[in-house]
């Protein structure tokens, strides 16, 4: 015990992952199955059109069901023995650089795996009846399957690279799922705008490595987390930053948020996949996983709190003003991860609510958003909020597991939400000092917001009087979609009790993250406050929305929810600095390129011209340039090396 | 940097030979304007007729000016070899072989895809 | 000083070694042979003798290096110092030769169409005279010995010890491309304007080179690499004729590398050059000139490196943005992946900067990496074509994912190699060419180089995104499917997946290459 104090107090518990036996050895099978299933499916063409969509979900189903074996495997073992190696195969080897592709199977990793195929699982069960009609169904499957593969390796992944390459592999999915209905154009410009956000996210990411690389001389975990004490504070900060812009990237978090309202393009399921169980939450992940080096620089946990608090406000002020119910849901999506990012920020006491909230969340927020879609396929395809109404008598079984979702989410006691949202207020308020005092205050804000907007989206669509439009007829949705949302509805209850009681979940993650200093306390001061602001705020929904008929046309709002219906204006702030000067920049290249301009301009009908008089017009004597832009160089060139000499 | 003076002397007379010629040229050459004057340069001789209103030019005169040149050198290249033929012994033959019939094979290219024919 | 004056005894009897200079002898004969085929061989049997003879040059020639790379590390000179044989060099020179029997399957395709150069090159573009020559099925079979000869040049570029044997292997390698760029068999007048440009600009580059050379010379009192290197270090870096030296030497080395501000001449030629032959340059002549960039940079001015070193990071931030940046504009394939290989010259510089092992084993990978998926690139513009030959204009790429999946797959994968995605050779080589530039702390330059690799993705993904998520045109370009292109493509794809997922063999062999440096 003493030996086990003393890591502690080096900055976290060090990796000394044995090699893996029994079902973990062939971990890789993980991976392997559903990239598989993806290979499968995309290459096989229009002969698997009948059954691909079920060799998707078995795909899925097996990597669940190796990834159960793993973890029942993992908890016969004691706590050393818990994170295991599974050796593949040298990737890059060659002098200094040494990356060795070995997957760690540890608890950290488990739980992720466990929802990502679980969650991941249902989905799949989900858009076989979602999907049905859809003349592409394969190939959404083969980019579900590509998905959960991508993710599971960048969870998986013992070193950087091998969690850089499942962290662009996520991106390219996510990139062809948001684009899957591609035909409509707003769904095009919405995955390109996931993919470039993510690009400034990855950037971040990059980088991160590279400069680990530099320092440490190695990407594995195990080496980069065993030496980061004796790295310069300067330089784990920079790293700590880096890996925080990644994160905000993949996790829609503020300022690179604002991919995440637009992605709701895709089909529902994918909104699903994407915004609950999976790639949102791989930028916690990063986090949790690099707690070490985050320990060692305060400033960079600083600023993760402070993305974090901020992202979890603004997410629920977008939640309050949005109709589309998609819209509204990804805006609470993005408030629920500030709270992790807030939690992963708070250090020790801080990782095992981040990841347990995570987890409650991935079973709430994937019931809602497949409930959200269940609903509108009763609805025609309608997302307005002001055209739902009283559909709580003919979708029962969608309203009820809807329903105990969102109990979950505002914090009822004794459902999912509350055993972690609490956890995380309490953590903030732990911390200490004024700082720990503003996160905390701040946070229990957001849960009151969380319960006024959530009720909001509630009442608008089960409660009320109808306001469907004339040739809508609501309907219940078949068995094959009902049923994952039953299976969620029971994780949504009972996961957070589950996870949190008695501490468990903190013990299973200890030999990751690190023991907590004290045992968590159920019932603190702060227990009443929040569920006081719990019931302001739905009593705040009840009048509004509830006591009041909801007119079936958006009412024009004071500047207040003009600003939060705009996503606070997060396009036009990245409009002005980010797409302007790309325009600018754009337009000086095409004046410094003539012949970009001719391509412009006669490019197409030169192409279909194909006159040799034209050809030659556009052809006139840029040599001459050419051969002063070289002098103008090659004297730049002495200049610099006289000047060098100087 | 007195090393450099001389370089930079000669420079500077190399530029002021150039432009000098140039404006001496100018105010001191006759100025009478005639056809041969916009003819093609061929070392004096009579030029190849050009096509009527202009348009392409023919090259052959500058194809046999060109190979002229490549057998000149090929002979400044065997001139050295015969001073010291004795010294180089059986590499030097070697060599030299090598290089004309390099040299030959340009040649019989040249001949037989009609190369030196004037029409 | 040597006495001007030799009396006929003191001229030393050269030795020269055949046998490690057979891969470079054994081209130039291919070549050479090549003209006695076009002298002596009939009309008809001409292509079919010409590519033979390409071909078991180029085979026989790669034989022949394996040979004198395999067993103890080579780590010679041969003729009197003129030429280097060593790891890296043995390496540039199979990769190059490799990479030049790719691109001849392109420039002996026939399938598509008669040839991709012109019938008779002595016609005026548009002419009736051309089109006699079209209908009478005429065939320019001189590209053969000619591309073998440029070959030979790029072969002899990165060996050269001396920078007069560097400079005549330049103009032999410069002079037969320049002709074969004003050779395309479509679209006369951009392939003409194409040439007359590129020589231009070549000569004008050549002139910097031989001032360089001279002024260098009159520094160390000798062209010898190792000379100029050992008279660095006696006197000191100090002297303004070695500075320009160095300056003029690099502008003419950079040029033919295509980096900024030198890269005008890249984007026109790559565009109006029949594509194969765009091919053979964007590979062959990128990875002679960086092999000649290395050497000199390695042997000769290795210790004058704290002078230089400034200099060449301006250029490589410039070209790897000018690259990025600029390739956003365009509309042509062929010219778009001209910026591309701009951009692609700056990653390479930055392995080139870091002068050290690593350096140089990366910046090899690079080569070679970049050079298949080039080839692979330019083989399937070949294949996508319009009724006026090649579809050129992106427009006319839209939705070709539709309709020909496989080749726009393919194409895809071509272009998320260039973009440095993780399972390509791209990534690979920009990994181990930025951790050899951080290693010798050129942080700066790395973050230029991930920032605009991340600018050039958007490009890259513009056109994917052109391919499979546009509506495919109604008269849209139509696939000419031959075993030859085929082969070029699934080569550069397999070799580009292979770099990516198991990259370790090549990168060892790269590295083992590079173990004992250049020969000085």
């Amino acid at each position: 015990m003493t030996t086990m104090n003393a890591v502690l107090a080096a900055g976290g518990p060090e990796l000394h992952p044995q090699a893996a036996e029994g079902v973990q050895s062939v971990a890789w099978l993980l991976i392997a199955l559903p990239l598989a299933g993806a290979a499968i499916l995309l290459l096989s063409g229009r002969r698997t059109n009948k059954w691909g969509h079920l060799l998707g979900t078995a795909m899925s189903l097996g990597a669940f069901v190796v990834g159960l074996l793993a973890f029942f495997q993992m908890l016969g073992q004691d706590a050393e023995g818990r994170s295991r190696l599974v050796h593949l195969f040298p990737f890059i080897s060659a002098g200094s650089l040494k990356v060795d592709m070995n997957l760690l199977v540890d608890p950290l990793s488990i739980s992720f795996v466990l929802l990502i195929t679980g969650v991941g699982s249902l989905i799949h069960i989900y858009s076989i009846g979602y999907m049905s009609h859809d003349p592409d169904r394969r190939r959404f499957f083969a980019y579900l399957n590509l998905f959960v593969a991508a993710m599971l390796l960048l969870v998986l992944a013992d070193n950087y690279v091998g969690l850089y390459i499942g962290w662009e592999g996520v991106g390219l999915a996510s990139y062809l799922l948001i684009g899957f209905w591609q035909y409509k154009p707003s769904a095009a410009t919405a995955a390109k705008k996931a993919f470039i956000v993510n690009r400034v996210g990855d950037f971040g990411l990059s980088v991160a490595i590279m400069v680990m690389f530099a320092t440490f001389g190695s990407l594995s975990y195990q080496d980069v987390f065993g030496q980061a004490s004796q790295a310069s504070q300067g330089t784990i900060t920079a790293i700590g930053l880096l890996l925080l812009l990644g994160a905000c990237g993949k996790s829609a978090q503020l300022p690179l948020q604002s991919w995440l309202l637009d992605a709701m393009e895709g089909p529902t399921p994918v909104s699903a996949l994407i915004h609950a169980a999976t790639m949102v939450t791989a930028g916690v992940y990063l986090i949790v996983r690099s707690h070490a080096i985050f320990e060692l620089s305060p400033d960079a946990q600083l600023l993760v709190t402070i993305v974090g608090v901020a992202t979890l406000l603004a997410g629920a002020i977008i939640g309050c003003a949005k109709d589309d119910i998609k819209k509204a849901l990804a805006g609470s999506t993005m408030s629920q991860i500030g709270y992790m990012v807030l939690a992963a920020g708070l250090g020790r006491p801080g990782y095992v609510f981040a990841i347990a909230h995570l987890i409650a969340h991935g079973f709430f927020k994937a019931g809602m958003f497949l409930g959200a879609g269940s609903v509108m396929h009763a609805m025609n395809d309608d997302v307005n909020m002001r055209k739902y109404g009283g559909l709580r008598k003919v979708m029962p079984i969608t309203f009820a597991t809807f329903g105990l979702g969102y109990l979950a989410i505002i914090g009822f006691p004794g459902l999912s939400g509350w055993w972690t949202k609490d956890g995380i207020i309490d953590a903030a308020f732990e911390k200490g000092g004024t700082s720990g005092q503003i996160l905390g205050w701040l946070a229990l804000i957001g849960a009151g917001i969380t319960a006024y907007y959530m009720s909001r989206l509630m009442f608008m669509t089960f409660f009320g009087e109808p306001r469907w439009d004339e040739d809508v007829h609501p309907h219940e949705s078949p068995k094959v979609m009902t049923v994952p949302l039953i299976l969620l509805a029971i994780g949504s209850v009972a996961g957070g009790a589950f996870l949190i009681l008695g501490d468990r979940f903190a013990k299973f993650l200890a030999p990751v993250v690190g023991e907590p200093e004290a045992a968590h306390k159920l019932v603190t001061p702060y227990t009443a406050i929040v569920f006081a602001l719990m019931v302001v705020g739905v009593g705040l929904a009840y009048v509004q929305y509830l006591r009041r008929p909801v007119p079936r046309t958006a009412p024009a709002g004071n500047p207040a929810v003009t600003f939060a219906r705009k996503d606070l204006y997060g396009d036009a702030l990245n409009e002005s600095l980010l797409m302007r000067p790309g325009q600018w920049l754009t337009r000086l290249t095409v004046y410094f390129d003539n012949r970009g301009v001719d391509g412009l301009v006669n490019g197409l009908a030169a192409f279909i011209g194909g006159t040799s008089g034209r050809v030659r017009r556009v052809q006139t004597g840029f040599v001459r340039s050419y051969a002063l832009s070289m002098f103008v160089g090659a004297a730049l060139v002495v200049g610099a090396l006289f000047l060098v000499r100087i | 940097m007195n090393l450099y003076v001389p370089i930079v002397v000669l420079g500077a007379l190399a530029l002021l030979f150039a432009v000098g010629s140039v404006i001496m040229g100018s105010f001191t050459g006759p100025k009478r304007w005639n056809r041969a004057r916009l003819e093609a340069y061929e070392c004096g001789i009579e030029p190849t007729p050009q096509p009527v209103g202009g348009g392409r030019f023919p090259v052959k005169y500058y194809l046999t000016a060109m190979l002229f040149i490549v057998f000149d050198i090929e002979i400044i290249f065997l001139y050295p070899w015969a001073v010291a033929f004795d010294h180089m012994g059986l590499f030097g033959l070697v060599e030299m072989v090598l290089f004309i019939v390099t040299v030959l094979i340009a040649y019989a290219y040249v001949w037989r895809r009609g190369g030196l024919e004037w029409d | 000083m040597t006495p001007v004056y030799m009396a006929a005894g003191d001229i030393p009897t050269p030795h020269i070694e055949y046998g490690r200079l057979a891969p470079v002898l054994i081209v130039l004969g291919a070549a050479c042979v090549g003209v006695l085929v076009e002298a002596l061989a009939p009309r008809a049997q001409r292509y079919g003798l010409q590519v033979l003879v390409s071909v078991v040059g180029l085979v026989a020639a790669f034989a022949w290096t394996i040979a004198l790379g395999i067993g103890d590390q080579p780590h010679h000179v041969a003729a009197m110092g003129a030429v280097g044989v060593d790891g890296p060099t043995l390496f540039i020179q199979g990769t190059i030769l490799v990479l030049a029997l790719m691109s001849m399957l392109l420039i002996a395709e026939r399938r598509h169409e008669d040839s991709p150069f012109t019938a008779q090159a002595s016609t005026v573009p548009g002419s009736p005279e051309e089109r006699e020559s079209l209908v009478a099925g005429l065939v320019q079979t001189e590209i053969y010995p000619l591309v073998l000869f440029a070959v030979g040049g790029m072969l002899i570029f990165p060996a050269a010890n001396d920078l007069l044997t560097m400079f005549v292997a330049l103009e032999v390698m410069s002079l037969p491309l320049y002709l074969l760029c004003g050779l395309a068999r479509r679209r006369r007048l951009l392939s003409q304007e194409a040439a007359v440009k590129y020589f231009l600009l070549g000569a004008f580059s050549s002139a910097f080179f031989l001032y360089g050379t001279a002024m260098l010379y009159g520094f160390a009192g000798s062209v010898r690499l190792s000379e100029i290197a050992a008279a660095i270090s006696k006197q000191g870096g100090d002297e303004p004729l070695l500075l320009a030296g160095v300056a003029l030497l690099s502008v003419g080395l950079l040029f033919k590398m295509g980096a900024a501000p030198f890269q005008a001449w890249k984007p026109d030629v790559y565009q109006g050059a029949p594509t194969a032959l765009t091919a053979l340059m964007a590979s062959c002549t990128l990875v002679a000139a960086v092999g000649g960039v290395l050497r000199v940079f390695y042997v000769g001015l290795e210790t004058l490196r704290w002078d230089w070193r400034p200099m060449m990071w301006a250029v490589a931030i410039l070209t790897m943005l000018v690259g990025a940046i600029v390739a956003i504009t365009q509309t042509d394939v062929k010219r778009m992946l001209a910026y591309s290989s701009i951009a692609h010259g700056g990653f390479l510089l930055t392995g080139v900067i870091a002068t050290n092992k690593a350096g140089l084993s990366s910046t090899l990978f690079y080569l070679a990496a970049y050079g298949f998926t080039t080839v692979g690139a330019f083989a399937v513009i070949t294949m996508v074509r319009d009724a006026g030959g090649e579809a050129g204009h992106l427009s006319r790429w839209a939705g070709l994912g539709k309709r020909q999946p496989l080749v726009a797959g393919t194409f895809a994968f071509f272009l998320l190699a260039f973009a440095g995605i993780p399972l390509t050779s791209g990534f690979t080589g920009k990994f181990a060419v930025f951790q050899a530039a951080m290693a010798g702390g050129a942080m700066p330059l790395v973050i230029v180089g991930v920032v605009s690799s991340a600018i050039a993705a958007f490009f890259y993904v513009r056109v994917i995104v052109l391919m499979f998520f546009s509506e495919p045109l109604a008269d849209g370009p139509t696939v000419s499917f031959s075993p030859a292109t085929a082969t070029a493509v699934a080569v550069g794809a397999f070799v580009t997946l292979v770099l990516g997922v198991i990259p370790a063999p090549a990168l060892h062999l790269a590295q083992s290459a590079a173990n004992q440096l250049f020969v000085r």
